[in-house]
């Protein structure tokens, strides 16, 4: 999928809670807000400040913390301005002050002909790293979008998929009325995160939680059962596969191979699951899900079954040995 | 494989009744049907998955048909939008 242009609009524009909150706001180059942002990266620009412009990392968002602004102040208390215009001729997407701190109004001056904007956060330089980075990852990380369910079953963040009518949204639809959540409905925004991490959420916030169910219609899941069955984003862990039951078809009927399947260069472990008139799907996705966070605590059902059955075959033949021998004498 | 281009003429644009419309033109045929706007591509099967991609009057999505009958599958489709879904 093509990259969305980000721009330094839309980062003063995310809607970010809690933890993740940047606290942004812009003191001024407005006019620049338009420019995008086409690394996920930061620099420190005290180097560029001294003069020093080899290397010099412009495409980046510029932090200036307090050492930055004291430089700055000695700067402007000695009348200098000439690295600063030297910087902002660079085409710098954005400078931010941390720790609410202000730039003289000669910086300003400059960003504002340079048409740069200056935001600034009352958040410390440390922590304000640490969550433009993460906020900016999952802007910057690759994204698919695919047809399927997406729900939380016990903890477990399933994808179903299959064909479209072999019965997704009506597996999901119990699953919720059995207490699990939703976290998105027939059409599934994928993030890869940290290159492992696949987060799942719905395409669009404004028709989130809805699903189509045959003969029904669109229903909100939400009013229907409540906000406890919803979620709005979630760790894809699983995925069931649903197919209509093929005769032919040889099914998984021990368990102690491992099935993946490859979403955006990430191994994720996938059921085929048949499904047939008078099969519980709803259960056995449970169960799945049981199964799978039993195999994250380390014990994996089948293969200690089968560990199991060679132990006792193994005794067994030790005993007929033994007794065998105990006729002999 | 069929690609062509489609434009959404109906004043409204692609809301729940044309969503409705597409999806049970589409389910018809055999051939897998999907259609895109800007990158982001889903199944024409699915309802919810055409409303999401909000796609206004004037959009400009891009058919794909794969499959036996992608032929007919493509000029069922593009006859639809062109009908603006019997809409105006």
């Amino acid at each position: 999928m093509e990259q969305q242009h980000f721009t330094i609009l839309d980062l003063l524009d995310l809607d970010l809670k809690e933890h993740d909150a940047l606290d942004l706001r812009c003191l001024g180059g407005r006019k620049g807000l338009v420019r995008e942002l086409s690394v996920p990266d930061l620099n420190r620009p005290g180097l560029a400040l001294s003069g020093f412009f080899e290397s010099f990392a412009n495409e980046r968002i510029q932090i200036f913390g307090r050492g930055e602004s004291a430089y700055l102040s000695t700067l402007a208390a000695a009348g200098r301005t000439d690295t600063v215009e030297a910087m902002f001729r660079f085409p710098i997407p954005c400078c931010i002050f941390t720790q609410s701190l202000t730039p003289d109004a000669a910086f300003m001056a400059i960003a504002e002909t340079a048409d740069c904007p200056v935001l600034q956060t009352s958040l410390s330089s440390s922590e304000f790293t640490a969550r433009i980075i993460r906020v900016l990852s999952d802007i910057f990380a690759p994204r698919a979008t695919i047809h399927g369910v997406l729900v939380e079953v016990f903890g477990i963040g399933i994808l179903l998929t299959g064909d479209s009518g072999v019965g997704k949204s009506e597996t999901a639809l119990e699953l919720i009325e059995r207490g699990h959540r939703l976290v998105a409905d027939d059409v599934v925004e994928i993030h890869c995160i940290a290159g492992n991490i696949l987060m799942g959420q719905g395409a669009n916030k404004m028709i989130g939680h809805h699903m189509e169910i045959r003969g029904l219609g669109i229903i909100n899941v939400t009013h229907l059962f409540g906000v406890g069955a919803i979620r709005d984003k979630k760790q894809i862990q699983l995925v069931c596969g649903l197919e209509e039951w093929d005769a032919a078809k040889v099914y998984d009927r021990i368990g102690t191979d491992e099935n993946t399947t490859d979403i955006l260069g990430v191994r994720v472990p996938q059921l085929d699951i048949p499904v047939k008139p008078g099969r519980n799907i709803p259960i056995i996705i449970e169960t799945a899900a049981m199964n799978e966070r039993l195999k994250k605590m380390g014990y994996h059902s089948a293969q200690e079954f089968n560990q199991n059955i060679l132990r006792w075959l193994e005794s067994e033949s030790a005993r007929a040995v033994y007794f065998s021998r105990d006729e002999t004498i | 494989m069929i690609e062509r281009e489609i434009t959404i003429c109906n004043r409204a644009g692609i809301h729940a009744r044309p969503a409705a419309l597409i999806v049970q033109t589409a389910a018809r045929f055999k051939s897998k049907i999907m259609l895109e706007r800007a990158g982001s591509r889903i199944n024409a099967k699915s309802i919810m998955g055409i409303i999401t991609l909000g796609a206004g009057f004037g959009t400009v999505l891009k058919l794909i048909t794969d499959g036996d009958d992608e032929n007919e599958a493509a000029s069922a489709l593009a006859t639809l939008f062109d009908k603006k879904f019997e809409e105006e």
